[in-house]
């Protein structure tokens, strides 16, 4: 598996794409420094940011490397290679390379800019960390949504509709479902719906973080434990493992089944 | 060599293959033909593991496929339409075929031989379909492996490649290996292939000789003879 | 009405002391220089002939010094009836045994200084206190260490006295069976200044006092209010830090204030405030740092504040405005960095937004005057929906909530639609900081 991770890494490195994201990011990190003068406000709004496009970026970007490069998987499941470290190499090769682009052009100007001599920089951690770990989990569900769909065209339109999904209609949902049941006693369900979606589950990492004087205005006793303890921490990030490791294996069942 | 038994394979409500069985000794070229659509690339695809039959059995070598992917170091595979990372050198795949298989050195010996040097450097995205296919060939037979199968190895390659490459197969058989060939260009299977396995409707519907083919088909040349099973079947 | 009636009783009892305020003070100066060429200290120490507090008490006359040595002086229910001076030397120790009261001044110019006090009497019909001053003026509390308290030093219709460099700690869990550290009751012109009061319920409470100067205090983790003032005017709250407390500063049923230059931090809890204001009028509130509080300043019934050169900085909201507030100007001041800015109630509005630096505004400034071209909306509609269903706060920076919000940026409906400030400032404002 290390061999295809490696192989699959060198090749993203080296193509367009991965120099598209990463010009990206550096620019958005620049740019935003530029604009806010402050490390700490450019922070906050990144943070807005990265929770959104990143898990925009790894599906599509993992749907279309399996497209892209099903020919070569081809080549590689006719040598002797088991197939889940063919999958599974591929799947790091694309969300490591894609989560080295989000480190280092976010980092450089941020570094640049005196990150380390600053407060923020736990903060900014958190953002790398969380992004890392949307980049692990979206490009693991581009990767499943990909291996199910043999017709590309409806495999990117799973994926965009992942995403549009996770993003926004289900916070939608949520919305209007905690006020229609405003009567009842809801903490317990808001935090079980924030760990169903990955990209609320970093959403609140982040409030941990940035927020918490605005979470202990609530009364709730399950709020209160999830947020005034490291109790939400640990959970957060247990859920956020999970929600790697579920779309992983699957990769790897799903893999061992399927006709070439 | 190759033992399949009852072999069944379905897509969706289409079956590819429908209860195949065929035997393969050692040594020799065989060529693997039919229609379109009559099974011949899933077949292949099965004995590579790559398609997961609903049923049956195929041992190669002796052994069952599904113990492992083992089995895989003995075969040399040359896949039909050959598309590599476009940002890989052609030095780079190489040693990267080579890192994943095993060392080898007739890797030099078959770049020589289909005049590849001026690309080594070059990637594999910026190359023609010939020097691709070239490549392809490259690495299926760098290692030497008693099983080959070659997909349309034909595909894509000049006059003078095409001698080379019949050259090269005929050089693999005097070592005593297995080959098989699908390929649709007649004169090119009649003139290198010891045996014939005819695929038609997801069945083995001929084995044997060119020579036994014409007698069955009572056809004086090859390419009639192949048309006649075609019509008589489907008239 | 009641509470008016009383209001106007002391009213004029204080314009009765004003008008015969010099005579006042001219006797007690005539006072205080005839005792002094008399005056004589006594000392008191375990091999000392006076071995007690209370005995040294006794003997002395006004005018008088009492040092005390160190060493623990195990009593209580000290009365002080004379214009004395007392003075610990190295911290003495006086143990009240939680027999109730400790220390009652009930005589003009006492000064107490240098002492510890410990285990004042808790009971829940009498507000006993380490240190009480009845009805007494020009006193002087000072250096004192205050433990095991439950009132700490309490004032009672007294005046023209200071309260000075003391430290309390109490060990305060709920405000039912705790005390207040700095008590005033019916007071006037007394200083309080330096104290650090820790674990208590209220920091410091005034309760119809008026001209009290609160300067330089620290005030952290009481279980209540750092600060809190109950019908009291004309005071000002200088320089003071409030840190983890109930809530920082609690103004209620007040007037006629100044409160600057404070620093108000994580006041945390689902009824906490860095300030409260309820029901104050005429307040100026500058230069003052609110800093991740749940709430910054809860303010309801209150007119004419002026808001100015504040730093909101990380709070959960800056200013919550309840109803009926009317004529208030919030102005140049720095929200940075705030779950959100301001939460209104009604759309009725009469308060002004203007030149403030807000960090969420995403406007621009073309014609480079550092101002805004576009006017900043600090209320978002997602407030409104926090309000209503309070877990809704976990979709806090949700995409959909930054759509919604958007929207009703730009066509608001559930939101006051003049309630913006037309010059947002495109800088932080550097304000004047001592």
């Amino acid at each position: 598996m290390l061999k295809i991770l490696k192989y699959s890494f060198y090749d993203l490195m080296r193509s367009r794409w991965s120099y598209v994201y990463f010009g990206f990011y550096l620019l958005l990190g620049v740019v935003l420094l530029f604009l806010n003068n402050d490390l700490s406000k450019a922070v906050i709004t990144l943070m807005n940011v990265i929770i959104v496009l990143v898990p925009l970026i790894g599906t599509i970007f993992g749907v279309m490397y399996y497209y892209n490069s099903k020919e070569f998987t081809e080549l590689l499941l006719a040598q002797p290679l088991k197939r889940s470290s063919i999958f599974l190499g591929q799947y790091l090769g694309v969300a490591i390379s894609l989560s080295m682009s989000l480190i280092l052009g976010l980092g450089i100007p941020f570094v640049f800019y005196g990150l380390f001599m600053s407060n923020a920089i736990w903060d900014f951690s958190l953002l790398l960390i969380t992004g890392t770990f949307l980049t692990l989990i979206f490009t693991a569900l581009a990767f499943n949504i990909a291996l199910s769909n043999e017709n590309r065209i409806k495999g990117f339109g799973y994926a965009i509709l992942l995403w549009l999904f996770l993003a926004i209609i289900y916070d939608g949902i949520f919305l209007m479902s905690l006020i229609l049941f405003a009567d009842y006693p809801l903490d317990k369900l808001s935090l079980i719906g924030t760990m169903l979606n990955p990209i609320d589950l970093s959403r609140t990492l982040i409030l941990l973080k940035l927020d918490i004087s605005a979470l202990l205005g609530y009364t709730g006793a399950v709020f209160k434990q999830f947020f005034g303890t490291n109790f939400g921490l640990i959970i957060s990030f247990s859920a956020l493992t999970l929600w790697v490791v579920l779309p992983v294996l699957r990769i790897a069942v799903k893999a061992r089944k399927k006709d070439f | 060599m190759i033992k399949i038994k009852d072999l069944y394979k379905k897509f969706g409500k289409n079956e590819v293959l429908s209860g195949l069985n065929l035997e393969i000794g050692e040594g020799g070229i065989f060529a693997v033909l039919g229609p379109n659509g009559s099974g011949k690339t899933t077949l292949i695809k099965c004995l590579l593991g790559m398609v997961i039959p609903n049923k049956g059995e195929i041992s190669v070598l002796g052994k069952n496929i599904k113990s492992g992917s083992g089995y895989r170091h003995k075969i040399d595979y040359l896949p039909q339409i050959a598309n590599f990372p476009n940002n890989l050198r052609v030095k780079e795949l190489i040693t990267m075929i080579k890192d994943l298989r095993g060392k080898t050195d007739l890797d030099q010996e078959l770049i020589s031989l289909f005049k590849l040097e001026p690309f080594l450097d070059k990637k594999l995205g910026n190359l023609s379909g010939g020097t691709k296919q070239k490549v392809n060939l490259v690495l299926t037979f760098m290692f030497d492996s008693p099983l080959v199968i070659l997909d349309e190895p034909t595909s894509g390659l000049d006059p003078i490649s095409l001698l080379r490459l019949k050259k090269l197969i005929q050089a693999e058989k005097d070592k005593g290996k297995t080959i098989l060939i699908t390929s649709h260009i007649m004169s090119f299977v009649e003139e290198i292939s010891d045996e014939i396995v005819f695929l038609l409707e997801g069945k083995i519907y001929f084995k044997g000789t060119i020579t036994e083919l014409k007698d069955k088909t009572k056809q004086p040349d090859f390419e009639h003879a192949i048309a006649s099973i075609l019509t008589e079947n489907h008239a | 009405m009641i509470l008016l009636k009383e209001n106007d009783f002391i009213l004029i009892n204080f314009n009765f002391i004003l008008k015969n305020k010099h005579y006042i003070i001219f006797f007690l100066t005539a006072l205080l220089s005839l005792t002094n060429l008399w005056s004589k200290t006594i000392t008191v120490c375990s091999s000392c002939t006076v071995k007690t507090i209370r005995e040294a008490i006794q003997e002395a006359s006004d005018g008088d010094t009492i040092v005390v040595k160190k060493g623990i002086y195990k009593e209580a229910n000290l009365k002080i009836d004379k214009s004395i001076t007392l003075i610990g030397e190295d911290h003495p120790t006086i143990d009240g045994e939680q027999k109730g009261e400790i220390i009652t001044i009930g005589a003009d110019n006492v000064t107490l200084d240098g002492f510890k006090i410990i285990n004042v009497g808790v009971s829940y019909t009498t507000d006993y206190a380490a240190v009480r001053v009845v009805r007494s003026e020009g006193f002087t509390i000072q250096n004192l260490e205050l433990e095991k308290l439950f009132f700490g030093i309490y004032l009672q219709k007294s005046n023209n006295g200071k309260v000075l460099n003391n430290t309390v700690r109490g060990e305060a869990v709920t405000e039912f069976n705790s005390g207040n550290a700095i008590h005033l009751w019916y007071c006037s012109n007394v200083e309080v200044r330096g104290n650090d009061v820790r674990n208590v319920r209220d920091g410091i409470y005034l309760e119809f006092s008026d001209q009290i100067t609160i300067i330089d205090n620290f005030s952290k983790n009481n279980v209540r209010y750092g600060l809190h003032f109950m019908f009291s005017n004309d005071n000002s709250v200088t320089n003071n830090q409030f840190e983890t407390n109930g809530a920082g500063i609690a103004l209620m049923f007040s007037k006629f204030m100044d409160v600057e230059h404070n620093i108000i931090t994580k006041n945390w809890g689902t009824a906490s405030y860095g300030l409260l204001l309820k029901e104050v009028n005429d307040v100026n509130l500058k230069n003052n740092v609110f800093k991740e509080n749940t709430v910054g300043i809860t303010v309801e019934g209150s007119n004419r504040l002026v808001y100015a050169n504040n730093d909101f900085i990380s709070n959960g909201y800056a200013l919550i405005v309840k109803g009926a507030c009317y004529d208030n100007q919030i102005i140049a001041n720095n929200f940075l960095y705030n779950s959100f800015d301001i939460s209104y109630n009604g759309r009725i509005h009469d308060n002004k937004f203007d030149n403030n630096f807000w960090s969420n505004y995403t406007g621009y400034d073309l014609d480079k005057d550092g101002i805004g071209d576009v006017p900043y909306r600090p209320v978002k509609l997602f407030s409104y929906i926090v309000n209503r269903t309070p877990e809704a706060i976990i979709l806090l920076r949700s995409l959909f909530i930054d759509i919604i919000d958007f929207s009703e940026k730009v066509s608001p409906v559930f939101t006051p639609d003049d309630l913006m400030d037309e010059n947002p400032r495109m800088k932080r404002i550097d304000h004047d900081k001592n």
